[in-house]
């Protein structure tokens, strides 16, 4: 008995080793796949998806969302792409979202990965709430901004006028007539890609991009003086722990020197 | 007909690995209500909220908390696959099975029989470890991501690009260089189900009385490691490992094995009948 748990205890030291390597390398070479296949990437998700990394962790890649989609508008992205396999995902110029009022698609989703909360406002949810991605306007090739009356995308838009607007301008090449300039209002964008869709160009000037990938954002030293409500992003603001040298200020600027031109 | 009852285990099981393909399939081409979503998760006749344990376990893992609609669709899977010793579904449900099988039948067939690899059967628990931790330091589940079962399935049901690139390479790694080895060596969700099999009720039983010791079970078993009772004791076959694949009972001709229920939860299990 303590014979045979001597040889398995010198078989298990010496094969612990080449397991650790194997484990090891494998584990590597997992993470750095997994990583590589989830990092951020502009695929744009269906109406209601939480934000990239909650999605990335909540969603069980089943497919009940791209069975219910009535427009076969959802994709689940292949092995071996820069998008994690087997999530849901839409390629607008392809086939856009169609805004389904009732969102099958979320109501069909086991895991919240597409959420309804992500499309509520004051208690209600809408699919014109939704924030799949962003539209924008390339102005330098949009055929539109050169005097073409084309308009296309903006009355694809579901929300025409609020999510795109037309910007008339005078066409300097006649002097006569108007230009038509399509411009997108990001705050009621919804990123349903219907603009790009529709854009009659041979490449789409008007493309849906996920917001975060254009959004800007003011940093805290920034604030609306105007809008109270501005004041809320210093409330999670971390204390600065730098401390203040006031005496060696103040000597700086007692100094009489700093006035001495002589 | 005797070639019927010879595999008769082995035609129902391929006969319900394409059945649950096949009715997950008609959910998304032909809009059938039987079976909706993949294996991952998805909805029996359109009430029943079924979801792949594992998979669960890895979203909890990467730190989202997933809500009690899921955990009950998993437990009820959980509880299913119990009853049915876990690794039951990988040799009567999972798609890659047939795979697996195909490549360790065409071995002999093309004079392969060494593998270039030896792995330790203890490898595989160590794997589902690491898709564990993989997924708590990635915030991604580590094994779906990269589930070659995933890629054929969703492949079949949705025709989501390249599994059948990920299956062949398993496949001419089972061929090639490890046998049986990725269900027997690798899986993760194969060792999950095994972790669970060993608490199993229905369970393969042997009775030693009946046997010749003619060494047929060991040559068909997948999982030969599990059949270390044949012909020395009266029992059933414990180990989680074993996949209630049935080839064992079907090749026996002393009728020494056959399905039977553990009911009795208790150390002397191995010893009664």
């Amino acid at each position: 008995m303590s014979k045979s748990s001597k040889i398995s205890r010198r078989k298990l030291l010496g094969n612990l080793p080449k397991g650790l390597a194997t484990l090891g390398l494998g584990g590597l070479f997992w993470g750095s796949l997994v990583k590589e296949t989830s990092a951020e990437s502009l695929v744009l998700r269906p109406p209601g998806a939480l934000p990239e990394k909650d999605f990335l962790k909540a969603c069980l890649k089943c497919g009940q969302c791209v069975e219910a989609c009535p427009y076969d508008t959802l994709k689940l992205a292949p092995a071996a792409a820069d998008n994690l396999a087997g999530t849901p995902y839409f390629e607008p110029r392809a086939i856009p979202c169609y805004m389904c009022t009732d969102f099958p698609c979320i109501k069909k989703c086991p895991s919240e990965a597409l959420s309804e909360k992500e499309i509520t406002i004051d208690g209600e949810a809408s699919i014109n709430n939704s924030k799949m991605g962003l539209a924008v306007v390339h102005k330098e090739s949009c055929i539109a901004y050169e005097g073409i009356h084309c308009s296309a995308c903006y009355r694809a838009c579901p929300l025409m006028g609020e999510a795109i607007q037309l910007i008339f301008d005078k066409n300097e090449v006649t002097q006569k007539h108007a230009n038509l300039k399509p411009v997108v209002n990001g705050d009621i964008c919804t990123g349903c890609g219907l603009c790009e869709h529709a854009c009659i160009m041979e490449e789409s000037a008007i493309k849906v991009l996920p917001p975060h990938v254009i959004e800007g954002k003011a940093g805290t030293h920034y604030i609306k003086s105007w809008d109270p409500a501005d004041e809320n992003r210093l409330t999670d603001i971390p204390e600065t722990k730098k401390k203040e040298d006031v005496e060696s200020t103040l000597d700086y600027l007692n100094d009489d020197n700093l006035l001495d031109d002589e | 007909m005797k070639v019927l009852y010879t595999y008769r285990f082995l035609i129902l099981r391929r006969l319900s690995q394409f059945l649950v393909l096949f009715l997950l399939a008609a959910g998304n081409w032909f809009g059938w209500q039987i079976m909706k979503g993949n294996l991952s998760s998805g909805e029996l006749l359109g009430s029943v909220k079924l979801s792949d344990p594992y998979a669960v376990l890895q979203m909890l893992a990467t730190g989202f908390w997933v809500g009690t609609d899921i955990l009950v669709s998993a437990i009820i899977v959980l509880a299913f696959y119990t009853l049915l010793s876990g690794r039951m579904f990988c040799s009567w449900v999972c798609p890659m099975n047939p795979v697996s099988d195909f490549a360790r039948w065409l071995r002999p067939a093309l004079g392969i029989e060494k593998s270039t690899l030896s792995v330790s059967k203890s490898f595989r628990y160590w794997l589902l470890g690491l898709s564990l931790v993989l997924s708590v330091i990635s915030g991604v589940a580590a094994f779906e991501a990269i589930s070659p079962i995933g890629f054929l399935h969703r492949q079949v049901v949705f025709a989501a690009g390249f599994g059948w690139a990920i299956v062949l390479i398993v496949f001419f790694f089972d061929l090639g260089i490890l046998k049986n080895g990725w269900c027997g060596f690798l899986c993760p969700l194969g060792s999950f189900y095994a972790v669970v099999g060993n608490f199993g009720v229905l369970k393969v039983k042997h009775e030693k009385g009946k046997c010749t010791l003619c060494n047929k079970c060991f040559q068909v078993c997948p999982e030969p490691q599990v059949l270390g009772i044949i012909g020395k004791e009266n029992g059933f076959i414990k180990n989680g490992e074993c996949t209630n694949c049935a080839r064992c009972i079907e090749v026996c001709d002393d009728k020494a094995l056959g399905f039977s229920l553990r009911i009795k939860r208790n150390k002397n299990n191995g010893d009664d009948s």
